[in-house]
């Protein structure tokens, strides 16, 4: 190893470095180190000119390994790689000790300890530099279907981007039909124009584009491989209608007895039938038996759509169908949840009957709704005098989610606009902040603040039908404290719309570790970057689109979906797609078959090869995350980059002016043998 | 070499059972090729030799020591530093020598409560005027000593310079054998060697294994574990997945779960941090309440994953603490198995 030659690059990142550790310093002290040739601080190391430093000093100091003192690995690393490559080294022999968010970030009040911190750090990346091992990505080519898993208007946006482009898109969608919660609203803000008028084209598209397979009814049971080449396995569930025979006529549904309250689409507030089509718009057309207040399937007996049936499309006997998809790229557009309102007693719903959530209200105000657009009571007649609004429901509130759903502020002052415009009740809409922020939402806040809405500021303690004073008889009473006036006040009025928050959806965990992607604390999907890079994911090849990974607007959503379209079109126009070599190795002379590992590997990458009794990784499904590595107790499996040698030489580096803590033993004094 | 052109061969043990001393003899008459071979010149096990004996050799005058035994007292020390100055190969004989073994388990307390529980505690001890051994005492024909005993079992390799090493609670008759050839023909691996095998005791086992998933442990006296079967797929803890080969996986085919005598395997340097690691690896569990139901099956978790080698692991033995100018080690049971805090 003494001929190795180690060139260490401290930046400065600006002041970011610099600002706390004496990089001067740092730099003098790494040239001191046991096989660097040269070390060279810079202020900004990621700079052209910084990168053609390490490429100089590679070609003319012939350096065989390369540190980078400088941010996250996440940030550059692949652009020192790449610096490395150019000048003609393998860029696997690049290594990068994190002194800003490691040191400086951390430890900006003791600028003796952040500079003491990046030796170490320093120390211990040259150390692991001088065990690393040249190593050749490998390429493989990309199938060029895609999946997209989820049918609101973000699934849509992606599929109908990828399908225009040319390329195949098997679109997966829960519910029978695709379309969303955005299928549900009425009018959309700022410009209030009709929910279903701009997404029933989009949804109509998607349902008859030649390049995409819209899978309504279905679910993703289970994925398995990587970029490029995943191979999902879909359950298309048993509509009990013969899509080849069924034209949507509606017969059936209109003599089914069975009555269902709609929990989906109507939110609560209307019926359907068993055997239904969520709403006239759907697609696809066909309807879908629900099984389990179906009166046949439940009780025996009926049959009334198969017997109306003009086509003989009814199926009582059709099976669940598993589809194997060979795919490419995978777009997440699951969407969200609304907060379920019960879970704040009390604001009173399910309790008091004229408290309702916001979706329930889109209903109600859609012309196609339960009421035909009127605004009234529960008793479906009485239009109310005077409607609350409370934002915030389960938002913005320690005690269910900390976070904002950017989403409700504008929804309700929209709700004011259209109970004003469908009624004469006085509207109040109750708000710890408006949030308008974005293009055109502000004046739209001012156009309702015109109209009269009045806005009370203060978190609503509580709804209650219990009257304190006159006036009060017969209503619903909110009690606030008004923020601005500095009072508490309790105003009777008729009617209590909650704005609910967007939640991640109840099984978002399950579905996160099914495709391999992280949740945050809230239960959102994890982007690669917050800033940089919101439509990728920690795992190549898996994209994110829409309100699951965030609370966001329609506008929002459409960006989003529209990006990741973007990213997989990206992805499937390069044709094929280098893996990284980071992966695990088993060494099969020495693996004794224990099988410990093959169950662990989040990616089925091991196989257990019965003769001779060894498991084995396939390098096309590893992604070098060192579980395999770790558990192995024989030690005979090595992550590439990350081996032994080179974690061991790095903590030793790490702490290099710290003695091993062994107590020392001299030889003791001779026993009297005599 | 002595004068009769016989390589000079010492045996000794330091903190031992004696098991070690028994398995040179279970290489039965091969032993008689041994005494052949070899001018036994120390054995103190079998033949009437003085420690004077060593120290009137000259240095380097021993070719091989087979020293077996941890090093938990002044006085094995001083052997171990003795019989390193006269011998010119110096081997590990077996777990307490190589790591610690059953003695390096004291690591997990210090003197003063080994000396508290031995003198005092004990069921079967009677001391009613609680006398404690002394490294010196005054009678009256003179002064009595006693070697000093250590806070720390140490392995003879942190102690003094070790050549090779010979694995196992006691060695494998056929490993004693090898070692014993390789010596006299002059074949030798390069120093630093183990004498054995580089794969785990799996290799050997002949029992049927699958993807593993523990969703309990039993105690052997619990179940009766199917003969064919992996006994760790069948819930019994073995050690064998961790555990260097070279016994031929005696105890799995006599359905007992490997105790991890050989030590860990090729190259690692921690056995029960690597045993940890898999066990926890293949525990099908998801929450915390669920996992420490599936690990309170498992008792004495430490001495399952350090039977044999918490001497020579990383963290060597519990932390030692200074009080009242003793150092002094946290009681065992105050440690907590998982953060409280955590749990929530």
């Amino acid at each position: 190893m003494t001929e190795e030659k180690v060139g260490v690059y401290i930046c400065h990142c600006g002041n970011n470095i610099a600002g706390t550790i004496d990089v001067e310093a740092v730099s003098e002290w790494a040239a001191t180190l046991p096989h660097v040739a040269v070390a060279r601080d810079y202020r900004f190391m990621c700079s052209s000119l910084g990168q053609e430093l390490v490429e100089q000093d590679i070609k003319e100091l012939g350096l065989t390994r390369v540190v980078v003192a400088a941010c996250s690995p996440h940030m550059h690393e692949p652009t020192f790689r790449k610096a490395c490559e150019r000048a003609g080294l393998n860029p696997y022999l690049m290594e990068m000790a994190n002194i800003r968010e490691h040191a400086s970030w951390v430890h900006q009040h003791d600028k003796e300890a952040a500079t003491e911190k990046a030796k170490a750090l320093i120390s211990g990346a040259v150390k692991r530099a001088l065990e690393l091992s040249p190593l050749e990505p490998s390429r493989v080519p990309i199938q060029e279907a895609t999946l997209v898993v989820g049918g609101g208007i973000a699934g849509i946006t992606t599929a109908l981007e990828i399908a225009d482009a040319g390329h195949p898109v098997y679109l997966v969608e829960r519910e029978p039909s695709i379309g969303g919660h955005m299928a549900q609203l009425d009018k959309t803000f700022p410009t209030l124009d009709c929910s279903s008028c701009i997404l029933t084209p989009k949804m109509f598209d998607t349902g008859n584009h030649p390049n995409i397979t819209l899978l309504s009814y279905s679910e993703v049971e289970e994925v398995s491989g990587y970029v490029g080449n995943f191979t999902v396995r879909v359950r298309k569930k048993a509509r009990k209608v013969n899509t080849d025979l069924c034209t949507g006529c509606g017969e059936c549904w209109s003599r089914c007895p069975a009555k269902v309250v709609d929990t989906v689409y109507e939110a609560g507030l209307g019926y359907r039938t068993a055997i239904y089509r969520p709403f006239p718009q759907a697609v696809p057309k066909y309807p879908v038996i629900d099984v389990e207040n179906c009166i046949y399937f439940q009780k025996g007996t009926c049959k009334a759509c198969e017997k109306f049936c003009p086509t003989g499309a009814i199926d009582f006997e059709q099976e669940d169908e598993i589809l194997e998809l060979e795919v490419g790229n995978i777009v997440l557009a699951t969407g969200y949840d609304l907060f379920d309102a019960r879970r704040i007693p009390q604001y009173g719903y399910g309790r008091l009957a004229n408290v309702f959530t916001s979706l329930e209200f889109e209903r109600m105000v859609n012309a196609a709704g339960p009421t035909g657009g009127k605004v009234v009571l529960r008793d479906g007649v009485t239009e109310p005098q005077s409607v609350a609004i409370i934002h915030c429901v389960g938002s913005r509130d320690k005690n269910y989610n900390p976070y904002c759903s950017a989403t409700c502020c504008m929804a309700a002052l929209k709700f004011g606009h259209l109970v004003k415009e469908k009624t004469d009740a006085e509207v109040y809409s109750f708000y710890i902040d408006v949030r308008a922020a974005f293009k055109d939402y502000e004046e739209f806040y001012n156009r309702v603040l015109e109209e009269g809405v009045h806005f009370v500021r203060g978190r609503v303690a509580e709804v209650t039908d219990a009257a304190r004073q006159p006036g009060e008889e017969g209503k619903l009473i909110v009690q606030v404290e008004d923020t601005l006036i500095g009072k508490q006040r309790r105003i009777p009025v008729d009617m209590v719309i909650l704005m609910a928050a967007m939640e991640p959806r109840a099984d978002a965990e399950e579905i996160a570790h099914l495709f391999g992607v992280g949740c945050s604390a809230a239960g959102f999907f994890t982007e690669r970057h917050p800033k940089l890079d919101p439509i990728a994911t920690m795992s190549d090849g898996i994209f994110i689109a829409g309100a699951c990974q965030g609370p966001k607007d329609i506008p929002a959503t459409v960006g989003q979906g529209a990006a990741a379209a973007a990213r997989v079109l990206t992805l499937i126009s390069q044709g094929e797609v280098e893996i990284e070599p980071v992966r695990a190795i088993i060494d099969e002379e020495r693996c004794s078959g224990c099988r410990i590992c093959n169950n662990l590997c989040p990616y089925g990458a091991i196989d257990y090869i019965e003769d001779p009794g060894v498991s084995r990784v396939n390098p096309a499904l590893c992604k070098g995350c060192g579980t395999c590595v770790a558990a192995c107790p024989s030690q005979v499996i090595t992550g590439q980059h990350f081996t032994f040698e080179s974690i061991m030489s790095q903590i030793e580096g790490l702490l290099y002016d710290v003695s091993n803590g062994h107590e020392t033993y001299a030889e003791p004094a001779p026993l009297e043998t005599a | 070499m002595a004068e009769n052109g016989k390589p000079k061969l010492a045996l000794y043990w330091a903190a031992s059972c004696g098991g070690c001393e028994i398995s040179v003899l279970a290489i039965h008459e091969k032993i008689l090729d041994v005494a052949e071979a070899f001018d036994i010149v120390f054995w103190p096990c079998v033949m009437d030799f003085k420690v004077s004996d060593v120290e009137a050799l000259e240095d380097g005058e021993i070719d091989v020591c087979l020293f077996n035994g941890a090093i938990r007292t002044d006085e094995n020390a001083h052997m171990a530093h003795l019989l390193r100055r006269k011998s010119k190969v110096m081997v590990a004989y077996g777990s307490c020598a190589m790591e610690g073994c059953m003695p390096g388990l004291a690591n997990f307390y210090d003197r003063e409560r080994i000396m508290q529980f031995v003198y005092h505690d004990s069921p079967s001890t009677d001391n009613p005027d609680g006398v404690e051994p002394q490294t010196r005492t005054e009678v009256p024909e003179g002064e009595l000593t006693l070697p000093g005993f250590w806070n720390t079992v140490r392995t003879l390799d942190q102690i003094v310079p070790v050549e090779y090493f010979i694995p196992g609670c006691p060695p494998e008759a056929k490993w004693t054998e090898a070692a014993i050839n390789a010596i006299i023909s002059g074949e030798l691996p390069p120093p630093g060697s183990v004498i054995g095998m580089d794969v785990t005791v799996c290799d050997e086992c002949p029992r049927e294994r699958s993807e593993k998933k523990i969703t309990r442990f039993y105690r052997p006296y619990e179940i009766i574990p199917d003969p064919d079967i992996c006994l760790l797929d069948q819930g019994l803890f073995c050690a064998g997945i961790a555990t260097r080969a070279g016994c031929g996986a005696l105890c799995p085919q006599v359905n007992m779960g490997c105790r991890g005598c050989y030590g860990p395997n090729e190259g690692v340097v921690d056995g029960g941090a690597r045993l940890i690691s898999a066990i926890a690896s293949v525990i099908d569990a998801k929450t915390p309440e669920e996992i420490d139901a599936v690990l309170d099956t498992l008792p004495d978790p430490a001495g399952y994953f350090y039977r044999f080698t918490l001497a020579r692991s990383l963290m060597e033995r519990t932390r030692l603490e200074r009080q009242n100018g003793h150092k002094v080690a946290r009681p065992l049971e105050e440690v907590p198995r998982l953060d409280p805090a955590l749990k929530e």
